[in-house]
């Protein structure tokens, strides 16, 4: 192996590694710190309590059953979106498909209340034919439902790029032959999907097997548990922070052999550099029945995604919206909501790229393809970790280092960056790894290294998804209640904690105001940088 | 993006969080409480300029989550905790607060202050207090059970919203409140009640917004909520169903932390909260009765035949031993 | 009988504008040849039906065929790269020139083995179009259009990427093929000299035009327009 290759390509393994070692610190440090901070317990008897077996039972199988629902369904849905290319609106659609994973879960969950509840618009608008909704929300079903809601539309963002991947002589080869509608299907653009389908399929898994909200309003009873809600019961009502500790363990092995498994058994492929999908070739888009199709499940999906939004701006809007806006505390409490989602975004970007980069450096120069997976997985554990179990870590740390009070909404930024940081690594790695199988010799012929190779030869090729992990990261921050709830911000409240407070002092109808105009900001922040990075 | 603006944008997000700096001349008194005391609408903005004027001091309220984050915070922070004063404990908790031995006595002389409730307590004072009751929307309910054993035993009875005793006050409220009445039957009144139950919440938020949403006709709540209504909303539609056995009780306390730097300040705080001057602004406030008897009498909203005339409680040492057994008897019974 | 006719082809982009007439008979084979952007791609995707021209008509054995779908016209094509479905087996890729269900009959498969035998790709019938060389991809691409059987096989540069001794022998097998199973060829190259062996009409094209058509050895040996001219010097032939 020619020597002048190898020197300088050694410092590619530090970011990352960089990286890695801080998460691993973070992860072990507050473990350590909130283990400690416990009263003796046995092990044995935590795990293997009846309860906690049947709360680990539940939490796997409506993980699997939301999992499924959600990406199976998600694929008709993208296939969609990828034969019509060019019909109004479609932009706004897809850039709003985004919307129901970032806006706060109790908002979300309010709307979908609204609409599939008891007394909600479909029963409302069943009942004069003395018909009712056949499913009851609170259970299993709900769970599913709001799920779906949820991650539907995500799965639907993540999959769609796969249609890029599909050659334009593809398609023509295909067109010679003749293919019909489920042949093309089946042989152009299942094997392009399958390639992107782990990394969907692990996310829309993690997310729904940390579930807290959700599980806790609709899940209709105890039986419904999952193992996030035990641990906020250990943590906080228990107040038992090594049994909190024991069970975030448990989590975290839980989703990684979860992860592991899942990869291992969906086919892997390499995702080839993308060209721009050329929809005038696909020789399926002129038939009705495909049309039809295709604006159905376009619409039954906009609808299923946007009538819990509509039902929320709609009692938003029956509230009384003057005061609550012309509150100034409401605009102080943005503004910082605005400044911890910009800095915990930033921070995860910047460890995103840490770790994306050293990924491509193991998988393209050392050729260990393990080791990238491995980077890539710590990168995604986080999601696997409870936000609450950092958050008390974190505060127990600085307790002893007696920094508590000013840098409270700090803290909240990088539990946030924490957080945000499974989707930015996801959705930019690809692109960094295909770049980089595309360009690397080029790169390493033209000096072109650091900040100048990022910008004119990487940034272009992870620009789209990165434009939607970044907006992903800042919205969730914006509109996260619950790791600002873990701190005092007491005189410093974040937007969502405003909420939260008037929904504690029965002033629902204002809180309604307030969840209008977070889901609207949410939206804003999220098109904005979406729509602003992809040009 | 230039790296020019993604610095801004970083500098930016780290400007907009760091706070100004407090003047160190005067003592400062910091309270925990729970987050809702001190948010907008709570007493803690009336609070704070009323006793900054009487002490001369600063007050300086720090809000954890709700009352039982409270306990789980100081017990994190042990002696290293900057509180001089705990707010908003109630009274299921007390017993494991003081066996956390962080507390003090008040030392205050409470014979000359007339109480609401019967309290003789050394280490803690009653601010508030409150009742749990099953609140109901009359035009969707026009004949509430008049009891916990009617709510419980009639199959065809409303269907509620509760919330977890393990996360919630008023769901261990609830919890007691039919362990109170049905003693080692309690497992099968939750069974009976069981099939009504149409979810069971993280917190009181939750499940009053679910109620308010229409889901269901009645949910557990404080037999003060309808003052809320009334008072704010004047509207007379949400009810509280009272039970011919009585309503649990629930009693707000705050007590001093034993290393407190500010021991004087803390006491005076204490008997402050008992004024007339703070007892006064709870009722519309924190929605709960005020524990002093006050020369005003309580807003039109506070109707009198809202207040039950039994009141319900278990000693505060019986529930820190007994609850998570209780609570391991309603899980078997409701995680079938 | 003319086999193939294009009566006026006319096709815009933007202001660039193609104007083609150009007949072949059966069994011919004709080379393409031109400079970068001369349009000879855009002609083949016309032909087999991949864009839509703006006028003229496109008539193979007396029948007009440029408002079919084309997978209903009698036309085949090879890509200069990615012919192939990554994901299938080169047995599978020939396959679906029979089915693009992959439902075989007995005839069918025959037909398959016949093609993998012509195109001596017998041994490699389970390899996957990654494992093999870009030779061997080429020539299963060439074994599908067999099976395919349709009479005009168009060819758009598909051996550029091998090295000089894998092309002749590649064009040798187009040559071969095309006798033995009577198809008529139009092979697109940026190398006249090469095609020039195997074909038997060359056609120039340059700006949207065929500026001259005519017996291979005559238009390579005599060219008649100066575009050509410079066109044959720069390619080395001239």
């Amino acid at each position: 192996m020619n020597p002048a290759f190898n020197t300088p390509r050694r410092f590619g393994l530090w970011p990352g590694l960089i990286v890695a070692l801080l998460l691993a610190v973070l992860i072990v440090g507050t473990l350590t710190a909130v283990g400690s901070a416990s009263r003796p317990f046995s092990v044995a008897v935590t795990l293997f309590d009846p309860y906690f077996l049947q709360v680990v039972q539940f939490t796997v199988w409506q993980a699997t059953l939301s999992t499924l629902i959600s990406v199976i369904l998600a694929i008709p849905v993208a296939r969609a979106y990828a034969r019509r290319p060019a019909f109004i609106g479609r932009g706004i659609l897809i850039t709003l498909m985004g919307l129901p994973v970032v806006m706060p879960v109790i908002v979300a969950v309010f709307g979908i209340v609204a609409v599939y509840g008891r007394s909600g618009l479909l029963n409302t608008v069943l009942k004069p034919a003395g018909l009712t909704l056949p499913l009851e929300i609170y259970g299993l079903t709900g769970i599913l439902l709001a799920h779906t809601f949820f991650n539907l539309p995500l799965a639907v963002r993540l999959i769609l790029p796969a249609w890029d991947q599909v050659t334009a002589e593809n398609w023509r080869t295909a067109s010679t032959l003749g293919m019909s509608s489920g042949q093309l299907f089946r042989f152009v653009e299942w094997p392009a999907i399958s390639a992107f389908l782990p990394g969907v399929v692990v996310i829309v898994f993690l997310l729904c097997f940390t579930s807290f909200a959700v599980v806790l309003t609709l899940g209709g009873g105890p039986s419904a548990t999952t193992i996030e809600v035990a641990i906020y019961q250990a943590l906080r009502f228990e107040f038992d922070p090594g049994q909190a500790a024991i069970l975030a363990l448990t989590q975290l092995v839980l989703c990684v052999c979860s992860a592991l498994l899942l990869i291992r058994w969906l086919r892997v492929l390499t995702p080839t550099p993308g060209r721009r999908n050329d929809p005038a070739i696909r020789p399926d888009t002129a038939a009705r029945s495909g049309k039809l199709l295709d604006f159905s499940a376009i619409l039954v999906c906009s609808v299923f995604v946007f009538a819990p939004i509509a039902a929320l701006v709609l009692s938003g809007l029956r509230g009384p919206l003057v005061s609550v806006i012309l509150d100034i505390g409401l605009w102080q409490a943005a503004a910082r909501s605005l400044g911890i989602a910009v800095t915990a975004t930033s921070l995860a970007g910047v460890m995103a790229f840490g770790l994306a980069t050293t990924a491509r450096f193991l998988t393209l120069e050392r050729r260990k393809h393990q080791a990238k997976e491995l980077m890539l997985l710590i990168g995604s554990m986080t999601l696997a970790f409870p936000p609450m179990v950092i958050g008390t870590g974190l505060f127990l740390i600085a307790l002893r280092i007696d920094l508590v009070g000013s840098i409270t909404l700090l803290m909240i930024a990088t539990v946030n960056a924490v957080m945000v940081l499974p989707y930015l690594l996801r959705s930019i790695s690809p692109g960094l790894i295909s770049s980089g199988q595309q360009y690397q010799k080029l790169c390493a012929q033209l000096g072109l290294r650091g900040w100048q190779r990022f910008r004119r030869v990487d940034w272009p090729m992870i620009r789209r998804p990165a434009a939607f992990a970044l907006a992903l990261g800042g919205a969730l921050s914006f509109g996260d209640m619950g790791v600002a709830a873990l701190f005092d911000t007491t005189g410093h409240i974040t937007l969502p904690v405003m909420l939260y407070h008037r929904m504690s002092a029965y002033r629902f109808d204002e809180a309604a105001v307030t969840a209008l105009v977070l889901a609207l900001m949410c939206v804003a922040l999220f098109w904005l940088v979406d729509r602003g990075l992809s040009r | 993006m230039t790296c020019f603006r993604l610095l801004a944008a970083l500098g930016a997000g780290l400007l907009t969080m760091i706070g100004l700096p407090t003047s160190a001349a005067t003592p400062t008194l910091t309270v925990y409480t729970y987050a809702s005391f001190v948010s907008d609408w709570g007493p803690g903005p009336l609070i704070e300029p009323a006793f900054e004027a009487h002490c001369g001091c600063d007050l300086k309220f720090v809000g954890v989550e709700d009352g039982a984050a409270l306990l789980g915070r100081l017990k994190l922070e042990g002696s290293r905790s900057s509180a001089d004063v705990i707010l908003g404990l109630d009274t299921s908790l007390v017993t494991e607060a003081q066996q956390t031995g962080l507390l003090e006595p008040h030392d205050l002389n409470l014979g000359a202050i007339d109480f609401a409730l019967s309290w003789s307590d050394p280490v803690f004072i009653p601010y508030d207090f409150g009742y749990f009751g099953f609140v109901y929307d009359s035009e969707k309910l026009a004949n509430p059970p008049t009891s916990l054993r009617a709510l419980v035993n009639q199959p065809q009875g409303p269907r509620i919203i509760i919330q977890d005793p393990r996360t919630s006050t008023p769901g261990l409220g609830l919890l007691l409140w039919v362990r109170k009445i049905f003693g080692d039957n309690d497992m099968s009144a939750w069974a009976a009640l069981s099939p009504r139950i149409v979810t069971v919440t993280k917190g009181w938020s939750e499940a009053y917004g679910l109620f308010l949403e229409g889901e269901a006709p009645m949910v557990l709540s404080y037999t003060t909520s309808p003052a809320y209504h009334r008072h704010v909303e004047q509207t007379d539609q949400y009810r509280v169903a009272m039970f011919e056995e009585g309503h649990y009780q629930q009693v707000e306390v705050a007590a001093r932390l034993a290393h407190s730097a500010q021991p004087e300040l803390a006491k005076d705080f204490l008997r402050f909260l008992l004024s007339d001057e703070v007892q006064a602004i709870l009722p519309t406030s924190n929605w709960m009765l005020p524990a002093v008897h006050t020369e005003q009498a309580l807003p039109e909203a506070f109707r009198d035949d809202e207040l039950p005339r039994t009141s319900l409680s278990f000693e505060p040492s019986e529930v820190s031993t007994e609850r998570r057994h209780w609570i391991k008897r309603w899980l078997t019974t409701l995680a079938r | 009988m003319t086999f193939l006719k294009i009566d006026n082809l006319q096709f815009c982009l933007g202001d660039w504008q193609l104007q083609v007439c150009l007949q072949a008979k059966r069994g011919d084979c004709i080379a393409l040849i031109g400079p970068s952007g001369a349009g000879k791609s855009t002609l083949l995707s016309l032909i087999a039906g991949f864009e839509q021209p703006d006028n003229g008509r496109i008539f193979v054995q007396e029948q007009r065929i440029d408002s079919l779908a084309p997978a209903a016209r009698p036309v085949t094509m090879m890509f200069q790269e990615n012919n192939l479905f990554n994901h299938l087996t080169l047995y599978q890729n020939i396959a679906l020139g029979c089915h693009p269900g992959l439902k075989l009959t007995n005839d069918d498969c025959k037909l398959i083995e016949e093609a993998l035998k012509a195109t001596q790709l017998s041994s490699l019938r389970s390899r996957k179009p990654a494992d093999v060389s870009g030779g061997e991809r080429q020539r299963a691409a060439l074994a599908r259009c067999l099976c395919q059987k349709r009479p005009l096989l168009l060819l758009d540069e598909p051996f550029t990427g091998l090295d000089p001794r894998l092309r002749t022998e590649m064009h040798d097998l187009v040559d071969a093929l095309r006798k033995n199973h009577g198809l008529t060829v139009i092979v697109v190259s940026h190398l006249p000299q090469e095609v020039a062996r195997i074909a038997d009409t060359l056609a120039f094209m340059h700006n949207g035009k065929i500026q001259e058509h005519g017996p291979t050895d005559e238009t390579l040996a005599k060219p008649q327009s100066a575009e050509l001219n410079e066109y044959l010097r720069f390619t080395g032939t001239g």
